[in-house]
């Protein structure tokens, strides 16, 4: 193993030391090893039950591990669960938005309860109205606006508490292909500003915008590395082939 | 030969128009893709075709039957699989099967030859609640059943949404062994990189048909050249060939930019004055004609 | 047809998978027997009463006895004085004070007249109402008994005689509203919701491309249902007969007829809610309210419809459970038949006729 690492795991927003999760019989996660560098978009891939779910909930503090070492921002996950969550935002695909409520009411419910005052709240919604181009669109209800607009609010909302990792679970699935890549000029532009970004993913394409990507099967690492870098490794052009290079061996 | 012909169909629910002025032709045996993003209307119009939607306006015909006036006789000829899975979760694989094999008057043996390839991959857990079975299997169930009384036209909504990639080549593998059984096949998806399966296509945004060719036609009428631009920080590329060439058409493809202009690759390479930059010159992919076809409208 | 039984086959194992629903629908009724047959029983016992016995002579104390020795009674408090009263119902020890006059006796001998108070609590009208009821019975037969003992002839009788349920039995007026209640909750709610779940669930849009017709669809759903209700009101029968001896004066045949016929009328009307509504906590809401309180409330289940105000007597006309509790009370207590029920039947099956044209109606072979 290499020393340096061990020795530095703070230095990564996420380290992942033989990490394990097994459910009685079931290993659900064998022996990761893996680490996230601050500010980079990291993509997570592989099939359903290939452990990719498992892995987040762990790093969420959803999940205890059975064994290994996983530090999220420096914290252990054992010990220092609360406030791992405090520091990190999540966005699942079914978009955890109140459709009632009005883009501006979200924001300040979420705000709420990550314990933002009414002050933070409101420079957050602004902030939110500037970058996302929201502007006008405030107090409409969530339940009247398209799928790419929701998507966009359900990602202001999870980084309301500016947390320094963002966890997307299959954020862009079936959207219109011009406003997916509003979207992921949004996840680019979080990271430049040095949040870092998990992506899980079944879509290979979506993979393609990740920085760096991890090709999950039955529970293990079977590739970890740069899109190109792993593309020229396996001799494939496209990330669908990449991927079934490696999970059908 | 024409299978399938829709005339005009238009259709609104609360103001809001879903179809409008919809007309295509799907050829015997084809398998012909609706291609579009969410809420493009996919849905709406797989509906109406098998008869539990009747369109505002227009009409279509299913194999020369009326889809007003014949649908009783359309409902015997179609296999219909929705985008949500809709079998019964309490019920077995098997009793699952069985059930529609019943309600449509044939055995399971009858046309089990058709869905053997499929069947015989869940048939280990064929005792299993359909509702405990992993996304890939209910869609190898959802799409026996809908194979099961051999079916003349199959409308398959959003099939591979929510399936993995390997399960997504099978599926499509699969399709085609239909098409050569003589089953004509209307399939919808969102992700573009699925059209090239497909014999025909039609690109729909909005409620509108963008355009319907194959998806070669579509590819070779791309009107500009193409080129992949690879650099550290994408973002500040993007920006800077939309000023040095001003009327390109500029998309990010992942971790590379594609640049569609006029120019040729001799003089895209003399316009561009800064380091560590890789351009090379493409073939188009379907999400470029896409996206080109749906900044024309 | 072999479609059809392919329907019910499906049917019943969506019921009985559901174990959880199957042991509700038989619990139920075996709960609420207990419950309505004992627990919140309406008849008297041992009720506390106060005595102010103003003559303490012979009459006035056999009066006294023959209240103490009643089971509907007990003795709580003899009073010194009027002025006790007040305080004594305040305090709740009492729910009745029974004050006889003073020369009780001689004034019976005398003048052949004299005079009992009742003053009861009406804070519980029914209590207040049926402990009144006892008094005056108890008075009255000892109006008789002087009657015979002597010469005297008692200027007046007051007549209280309980036909049909002569012990006042509450649980025999009760079980044909829980027949009711029960039929309502397992024909109307749960057809309606299981039929409303396939809409939910997306499997009646592939139900409906499907050659099935729509008539098979609805009466797939409804035999198992009314199989299911058939033995569940034998069940409710059975339990009544071997907890209350619950007699059935009538006819086993017209009882079943009735039942069956009313069991149809349920099932129409849980279909007619699941071909208008698209969600199952809609259907669910409807059938509870539309039709469990109505059933409880306005049906003569608990509260006797002659007591209503006007306006609710003439809402009660259209409660379909109406009908079919007054002809189980009819059959089963007073031994009626068709001749004098002959109306009750009429409703029903003119209830289920409306009912079944208006979701043929109503039921679509299209989504929208």
């Amino acid at each position: 193993m290499d020393i340096a690492t061990t020795i530095e795991p703070q230095k990564y927003a996420i380290y992942a030391r033989k990490l394990v999760k097994k459910f009685g019989n079931f290993i659900a996660d064998d022996n990761l090893n893996f680490e996230v560098h601050p500010g980079e978009i990291f993509g997570l891939l592989g099939a359903n039950g290939a452990g990719k779910t498992t892995a987040i909930k762990m790093m969420t503090g959803l999940l205890k591990p059975t064994s290994g070492i996983l530090k999220v921002n420096g914290y252990d996950i054992y010990s220092e669960s609360e406030i791992i969550r405090k520091s990190i935002g999540y966005m699942s695909q079914k978009f955890s938005l109140y459709e009632e409520l009005t883009i501006y009411e979200n924001i300040r419910f979420f705000g709420g309860i990550y314990g933002l005052n009414l002050k933070s709240i409101k420079s957050r919604a602004e902030w939110a109205e500037h970058t996302f181009s929201l502007s006008g669109f405030m107090d409409k209800r969530v339940s009247n606006l398209p799928l790419g607009w929701k998507q966009k609010v359900a990602f202001v909302v999870a980084s309301i508490h500016n947390p320094a990792i963002i966890f997307l679970d299959e954020p862009t699935g079936g959207v219109d292909p011009s406003v997916r890549r509003n979207f992921w000029d949004n996840i680019y532009q979080a990271s430049i500003n040095g949040t870092t970004i998990i992506v899980t993913t079944h879509y290979m394409d979506e993979a393609e915008y990740c920085q760096r990507i991890c090709i999950m099967d039955q529970g293990i690492i079977k590739a970890i590395g740069k899109p190109n870098e792993l593309k020229n490794k396996f001799l494939v052009n496209t990330m669908n082939e990449l991927f079934i290079k490696i999970v059908r061996n | 030969m024409e299978a399938i012909r829709v005339n005009n169909i238009t259709k609104s629910y609360e103001n809001i128009n879903a179809l409008s002025n919809v007309s295509f032709s799907i050829n015997q045996t084809e398998i012909f893709g609706l291609i579009g993003p969410d809420g493009a209307g996919k849905t709406t119009l797989i509906r109406i075709l098998t008869s539990l939607i009747l369109p505002d306006e227009g009409n279509a015909y299913i194999l020369n039957l009326d889809l007003k006036k014949d649908y009783k006789q359309i409902r015997k000829i179609i296999g219909y699989m929705p985008q949500r899975f809709s079998l019964y979760m309490d019920l077995s694989v098997e009793e699952n099967l069985q059930f529609y094999a019943e309600i449509f008057g044939v055995s399971i043996k009858d046309n089990y030859y058709l869905i053997e390839p499929i069947y015989k991959q869940i048939e280990p857990y064929k005792e299993r609640k359909a509702g405990k079975l992993s996304g890939g299997m209910k869609q190898k169930l959802a799409l026996s059943c809908a194979l099961i009384h051999r079916p003349k036209f199959l409308l398959l909504d959003e099939p591979t949404t929510g399936v993995d990639a390997i399960s997504r080549i099978e599926f499509w593998e699969m399709l085609k062994n239909y098409q050569n059984e003589g089953i004509t096949i209307l399939v919808s998806t969102p992700y573009m990189d699925e059209a090239l399966q497909c014999n025909r296509l039609a690109f729909i945004k909005e409620g509108k048909i963008l355009t319907v060719a194959s998806p070669s036609e579509i590819l070779n009428n791309y009107p500009f050249n193409i080129y992949d631009i690879k650099n550290e920080n994408t973002y500040q590329t993007i920006e800077y060939f939309k000023k040095i060439i001003p009327d390109a058409i500029i998309n990010r493809f992942g971790q590379s930019l594609h640049c569609s202009t006029q120019l040729s690759f001799d003089e895209i390479i003399q316009a561009t004055d800064i380091n560590n930059i890789l351009i090379e010159k493409i073939e188009p992919t379907i999400e470029d004609c896409f996206l080109w076809i749906s900044q024309q409208q | 047809m072999k479609q059809l039984i392919a329907f019910i086959k499906k049917e019943f194992f969506h019921i009985f998978r559901d174990w959880r629903t199957l042991i509700v629908i038989f619990a139920i009724p075996a709960i609420q027997l207990i419950v309505f047959g004992y627990a919140i029983s309406n008849d008297l016992n041992n009720i506390s009463i106060g005595i102010l016995d103003k003559s303490n002579d012979e009459f006035s104390k056999k009066i006294v006895s023959k209240m103490t020795f009643s089971n509907f009674f007990k003795i709580g408090h003899i009073l010194q004085s009027e002025k006790e009263i007040e305080k004594l119902f305040k305090s709740g020890k009492v729910k009745e004070v029974v004050i006889i006059q003073q020369n009780f006796s001689k004034s019976i001998i005398k003048n052949g007249i004299a005079s009992i108070q009742i003053i009861a609590d009406a804070s519980e009208p029914n209590t207040a109402n049926l402990a009144i009821n006892y008094t005056s019975a108890l008075i009255n037969n000892f109006v008789q008994d002087i009657s015979k003992t002597t010469a005297i002839v008692p200027p007046y009788s007051i007549e209280v005689k309980m036909l049909y349920n002569p012990t006042l039995q509450s649980s025999w007026m009760f079980i044909p509203g829980i027949i009711a209640l029960i039929l309502t909750l397992i024909s109307v709610m749960l057809t309606s919701v299981s039929i409303v779940k396939e809409k939910e669930y997306g499997s009646m849009e592939l139900l409906l491309v499907t050659p099935l017709k729509s008539l098979t669809i609805i009466i797939g759903k409804v035999v198992p249902y009314f199989i299911l209700s058939i033995i569940n009101i034998s069940f409710i029968f059975l339990l009544g007969h071997i907890f209350f001896a619950l007699p059935v004066q009538g006819s086993l045949f017209t009882l079943y007829m009735l039942s069956t016929m009313y069991i149809i009328l349920a099932l129409s009307i849980g279909i007619f809610i699941s071909v208008n509504v698209a969600n199952q906590q809609v259907a669910m809401l409807i059938s509870l309210v539309a039709l469990m309180l109505p059933t409880i409330l306005l049906s003569g289940f608990i509260f006797p419809i002659e007591n209503m105000p006007k306006w609710l007597q003439l809402f009660s006309i259209i409660m379909p459970p109406r009908y079919f509790i007054e002809g189980l009370r009819g059959i089963m207590l007073k031994g009626n038949g068709f001749q004098e029920l002959w109306i009750n039947f009429l409703v029903i099956m003119f209830m289920t006729f409306i009912f079944i044209i208006l979701s043929i109606k109503r039921f679509k072979s299209r989504l929208i």
